[in-house]
């Protein structure tokens, strides 16, 4: 089993992998169907790999609140399959969820987060989530399915703003978790990271609005430029104290007419 | 009339329309030592009578406080870092409602990181107390809870009923006699808002003091204090640590027999409310 994120969406590195590998069991943890259940039974199957995937997220922390991307690509494999895939989602006034990874299993935490919310308010005593909370409850959610030995397939990244306090937090399927004024998971964990640290820690007082929306809308172009599994059309997520706000959908400019000096790459043309 | 017909059981009503089992519950309370809680716009504190665990009648006897036989009962309990309880009745519900309220802060703790929500532990307990009162087989509860806790929305001071009623209150007393404390706490209700920590302690003991019998006064084993708020994690205040507010009750109270004493004439107004009986 290959957890790493930088993996993901790529084909395995043993030969003949097929998309009929999720119906293998996990070597030594299932039972092998026998005369016994039946022929019909099946083996006992768990999430082995991410099926339709979504690509990076970025967060960073600047003066006035949080602010997050992603694009709205969801691939299987590498087909760009589900080009509207919604992958920054707000929950409550004060909090948002980027995910990338299995799309199916972020559908599910959105489902048990926004009951999560629902019940909260239902008590209707006042008392709200925090970003804080939320983001601890993801990540118990996410080791817990760890440890049944099946995990949501996802890394995300909470961002919040609220009581005049940043948020901004990272949870995997492994559970693990951190808090950084810069965050990127998948491919722009090794692209993005770089680019964003050099931007804003540091200066996480200084920044303005416009200068994240930069900084952000920049680091996601260049991961347009070298991630094959990206969309130039993304969304951004900015948490503030008037609250949340996520843009429509919108197109990065790029430029490929340098592309048509390389030499070397794919087909051949005489 | 129909008393010895339909007290038998909770789930049987009586023709008054009343559940007598219920009845004697909240009568259980009455026989514990009082607790009383009061509350200010910062702070809550709850203050409870301690007595010996040897049976009166016998320390009665001996010409000995039951403290010289054995040691006093736990009144107060801590439940969190930002919560805790006074009690009157049944010990061993008061410690098996304590329990519940533990496991649930520290659930609240381990899931969202966050510090349980006073109201919220209080409707649980209200919950709790309530099947206890409707289901074939049980009995109610024989505690009574003064339940005190700082959170996101501030300061809290609630009771628990066996019933399953809950208040929210801005001070509040139970148990044996607790009637005269709330005779004091409603003297003195709008003092409360604005007062400091020790004048919230010192109104506390006053109304405690309320509560003993004729030849007895307030000493460091007899009484026992709870306090939560702002900046302030839930603290136990027993023993040799009483003894100071013990002397500033002893030492606001000294003007009143010689109100031309200086710190009087400082400040009658402030002072007045407060040294009345």
């Amino acid at each position: 089993m290959d957890t790493h994120p930088g993996n993901w969406g790529n084909p395995r590195p043993h030969g003949g992998s097929s998309d009929l590998d999720i119906l293998r069991p996990v070597d030594g943890l299932a039972p092998a169907p026998s005369a016994a259940h039946g022929s019909s039974a099946l083996p006992v199957s768990r999430t082995q790999q991410p099926i339709v995937t979504g690509t990076s997220v970025l967060g960073i922390k600047y003066k006035d609140g949080v602010m997050l991307a992603a694009d709205t690509l969801a691939s299987y494999g590498s087909l760009a399959q589900i080009r509207d895939m919604k992958r920054l989602v707000a929950f409550g006034d004060h909090t948002v969820i980027g995910a990338s990874g299995d799309m199916s299993d972020w559908q599910h935490i959105q489902h048990i987060l926004n009951d999560c919310i629902i019940d909260e308010y239902a008590n209707g005593d006042g008392h709200q989530l925090h970003p804080a909370h939320i983001f601890e409850y993801t990540s118990r959610v996410m080791y817990g399915r760890r440890s049944q030995v099946n995990p949501l397939w996802n890394s995300l990244v909470v961002g919040g703003f609220r009581d005049g306090k940043h948020f901004l937090g990272y949870v995997d399927l492994l559970g693990t978790t951190y808090q950084s004024s810069t965050i990127a998971t998948g491919y722009g964990s090794y692209i993005a990271q770089p680019l964003l640290r050099k931007q804003v820690e540091g200066r996480e007082d200084e920044l303005t609005e416009a200068d994240a929306a930069k900084i952000l809308d920049e680091s996601m172009r260049v991961l347009f430029y070298r991630d094959a599994r990206s969309l130039n059309k993304i969304q951004r997520a900015t948490i503030n104290p008037s609250g949340v706000s996520i843009t429509e959908p919108y197109s990065l400019q790029t430029e490929w007419s340098f592309a048509e000096g390389i030499k070397g790459y794919g087909a051949i043309y005489e | 009339m129909f008393r010895k017909q339909y007290d038998g059981d909770i789930t049987i009503w009586s023709p008054q329309g009343r559940i007598h089992q219920v009845e004697y519950a909240l009568e259980a309370v009455k026989q514990g030592s009082a607790a009383v809680g009061v509350r200010s716009n910062t702070h809550a504190v709850v203050l409870a009578l301690k007595v010996g665990l040897v049976p009166y009648t016998l320390a009665f006897t001996l010409h000995r406080s039951s403290g010289e036989l054995a040691s006093y009962q736990k009144k107060v309990l801590k439940i969190d870092d930002h919560m805790g309880i006074a009690f009157a009745g049944l010990t061993s519900d008061a410690r098996v409602l304590s329990n519940y309220m533990r496991s649930e802060a520290m659930k609240s703790r381990m899931i969202f990181g966050r510090n349980l929500p006073v109201s919220r532990i209080v409707a649980s307990i209200g919950d709790k107390a309530q099947i206890n009162t409707q289901r074939y087989g049980k009995r109610p509860y024989g505690v009574g809870l003064l339940v005190i806790g700082y959170d996101e929305t501030g300061p809290h001071l609630y009771e628990c009923a066996p019933s399953g009623n809950y208040f929210d209150y801005l001070a509040m007393s139970i148990g044996a006699r607790s009637q005269s404390a709330r005779t004091y706490l409603e003297r003195h209700v709008d003092a409360f808002a604005n007062a400091s920590v020790d004048e919230l302690i010192l109104h506390g003991l006053r109304s405690l003091r309320d509560t003993l019998q004729q030849d007895k006064e307030l000493n460091i084993n007899n009484c026992t204090i709870g306090i939560v708020g702002k900046g302030t994690s839930f603290t136990v205040i027993e023993g040799d640590s009483l003894q100071r507010y013990l002397d500033m009750l002893v030492d606001t109270e000294a003007p009143a027999a010689a109100p031309t004493a200086p710190p009087a004439g400082d400040a009658p107004a402030d002072a007045a409310p407060m040294e009345t009986d």
